[in-house]
């Protein structure tokens, strides 16, 4: 670990403390996790604090973890985001899991950075992870009056409804979609050994 | 007096300033913009959920058609992505490599994006002299990899392979006669490093054609000076990066600040502006063009000292060469296995970013082990940039927000993706 990332772990430890769920340096990335209800309060510690100072939050996305091989049992949906400090040129990524999976409601960080705003917007179309607070939650990628949130593992790759030109009523109308799915490559996890010489 | 009432007007989406599809909602008080919204979304092709279903190559050639101004450069981020998962590094000639041509991609992207900034706002010389150089870095393009534009040439691990000793040649035919095709193949004859050399010998010197076109037009400096004025402070909270943020004067570029490739060995200038307006940001990214031609330059120079692999040589992740394969068995099972079954990332997250002509373009890949990617996020620079224009368009005429617009480089590809 450089001296940089271990100087930025140990303000996130001095500042933010037991409020972290977990802190994680891998790959030259510091991850930290929080609960839902101290995201907001974290967030805003992250941006002000003068040895952290994150001005920027460069990206927030969302992902649906309901698929992932080899994860223990948790919470379904989560928003990343990934802070940049202009002032002390580092990152951070900032993980926070929402508290129920049919209705995943987490706080906007909108006020704290104005860039949250299309971020949220957009894991809201593509997750339907709700964000309270925000102004202004409406679809953002998705057609208008989309309905399902595309990026959650179990909406199909083709989706559910095409689009297509009905002749009778002179418009364009939808209809349930008629090409079938396929998977030429399979989604393969092997063994960490596996092609090396000796293990098969 | 005749009552003026707002009134809202629906700009686009098929609409020749608005560079692809962009549906801007504007409500006006006469000829000012109350409000803007944006809705975009209209290019929306899934790359991410696609990219969840394909094997770690196979998403390669996706990325060059987010931003498909800048191929290269989202391929880049891409297999940086892919590598730190991976633990492995791509040897230093294909560093080289990359910053050649990423540098190569940032003056494709702001030649674009000056040239139709300026198509925009009524100066329509400019294009046609911007795409005459573009299409000599197109022909580079096409040397390397065959493709013009989407070239799928950075691959994890390096680039596809080593740059050609030969030119394609302009050939006969009624329309050129022997004196044309002499001065078109004048640059040709060599390789393609003698190619890009005599054209880094030239470029300043079109940069000088550009700015006698715009820099002190009076028209030119009527439509961008003191347009869309963005503060240091804003330009951070809104989440700019690249020429939007420099504009602004604040000193940020990834290629400097955390240096990726071989960016820590080449000598550049960051170009800053000063006042966070439209012209500002097209001075800092006239300024940028030739500080790439500086840095190309330097890759050149070094390219043609230092021979070397530009792949890595495992086998798991990059393909072993055709005679080998061709002649061993256990080449042959790699080969196989790598194109059937692709590679396998190590369990992890990362996010990896670039200096994009346009900002900050980063790839936030997770990975559970399988060959395939678990997510792949895009953070793709235009897409906080939009998210501004109703902040920016606020209190200016209609006509500006077409040089907003223009000023922010939109490219519907990465920020729809």
């Amino acid at each position: 670990m450089s001296a940089k990332l271990e100087r930025l772990s140990q303000s996130l430890r001095k500042i933010l403390g037991e409020r972290m769920k977990s802190l994680a340096v891998d790959r030259g990335e510091v991850t930290i996790e929080t609960v839902a209800s101290d995201y907001f309060e974290i967030a805003r510690i992250l941006r002000d604090h003068a040895d952290l100072c994150f001005e920027q939050l460069i990206d927030l996305s969302g992902v649906d973890y309901s698929a992932c091989h080899g994860r223990q049992p948790g919470k379904r949906f989560a928003s990343v985001a990934h802070l940049l400090s202009i002032t002390h040129n580092w990152r951070l990524r900032l993980r926070v899991f929402a508290g129920n999976d049919d209705f995943p409601v987490l706080d906007s960080v909108c006020e704290l950075w104005p860039s949250a705003n299309w971020y949220e917007r957009e894991a809201f179309d593509l997750y339907g992870i709700l964000y309270s607070g925000h102004t202004d939650l409406r679809r953002i990628l998705t057609d208008y009056g989309f309905v399902g949130h595309p990026l959650r593992k179990d909406f199909p790759v083709s989706g559910h409804v095409e689009m297509c030109y009905d002749e009778e009523a002179g418009r364009v109308a939808y209809q349930p979609v008629t090409i079938e799915p396929r998977e030429n490559t399979p989604r393969i996890v092997r063994e960490a050994s596996y092609g090396d010489a000796g293990h098969g | 007096m005749a009552e003026i009432r707002n009134y809202t007007l629906n700009f686009g989406p098929q609409h020749p300033a608005a560079h692809g599809v962009l549906r801007l909602v504007l409500e006006l008080d006469g000829e000012v913009v109350e409000r803007a919204d944006p809705h975009i979304g209209l290019l929306h092709r899934g790359t991410e959920k696609l990219a969840e279903t394909r094997t770690w190559a196979q998403s390669v050639p996706y990325m060059d058609r987010l931003d498909y101004c800048s191929m290269m450069c989202n391929e880049h981020a891409y297999c940086l992505a892919v590598e730190k998962l991976l633990g492995i590094e791509a040897p230093e000639r294909a560093r080289y490599i990359r910053t050649m041509f990423d540098e190569i991609t940032r003056i494709l992207n702001h030649l674009m994006g000056i040239g139709s900034h300026g198509l925009d706002i009524g100066a329509m010389t400019i294009i046609l002299y911007t795409f005459r150089e573009r299409e000599d870095l197109m022909d580079a393009y096409e040397a390397v990899c065959g493709a013009r534009m989407h070239a799928a040439y950075y691959r994890p691990g390096g680039v596809y392979r080593d740059l050609p000793d030969t030119m394609p040649k302009y050939q006969p035919s009624r329309f050129k006669n022997e004196k044309t095709l002499g001065r078109l193949n004048a640059a040709r004859e060599g390789s393609l490093l003698d190619f890009l050399e005599d054209f880094t010998e030239r470029f300043p010197k079109c940069c000088d054609e550009y700015e006698t076109l715009l820099t002190e037009n009076r028209i030119w400096k009527q439509r961008t000076v003191g347009i869309g004025v963005v503060s240091p402070e804003r330009a951070l909270a809104l989440g700019f990066t690249g020429p939007m943020l420099r504009g602004s004067g604040v000193a940020w570029d990834l290629r400097k600040k955390q240096p990726y490739a071989a960016y820590d060995k080449v000598d550049f200038d960051i170009p800053v502006g000063k006042n966070g307006d439209c012209y500002d940001r097209y001075l800092c990214r006239m300024a940028e063009m030739r500080e790439s031609n500086r840095i190309i330059r330097q890759c050149i120079a070094w390219l043609r000292e230092n021979p070397g692999p530009v792949i890595v040589d495992d086998h798991k992740v990059a393909p072993p060469r055709r005679e080998k394969m061709k002649a061993h068995m256990e080449e042959l099972i790699h080969h196989f296995k790598l194109f059937s079954e692709g590679i396998h990332v190590p369990e992890g997250e990362v996010y990896a970013a670039i200096e994009h002509p346009k900002g900050e373009f980063g790839v936030y890949a997770i990975s559970d082990g399988a060959n395939k990617p678990y997510r792949i996020k895009l953070r793709s620079p235009g897409f906080p940039h939009l998210a501004a224009m109703d902040e920016l368009a606020r209190g200016h005429m209609i006509a500006d927000v077409v040089a907003l617009i223009g000023t922010m480089d939109l490219v519907f590809g990465d920020i729809d993706r």
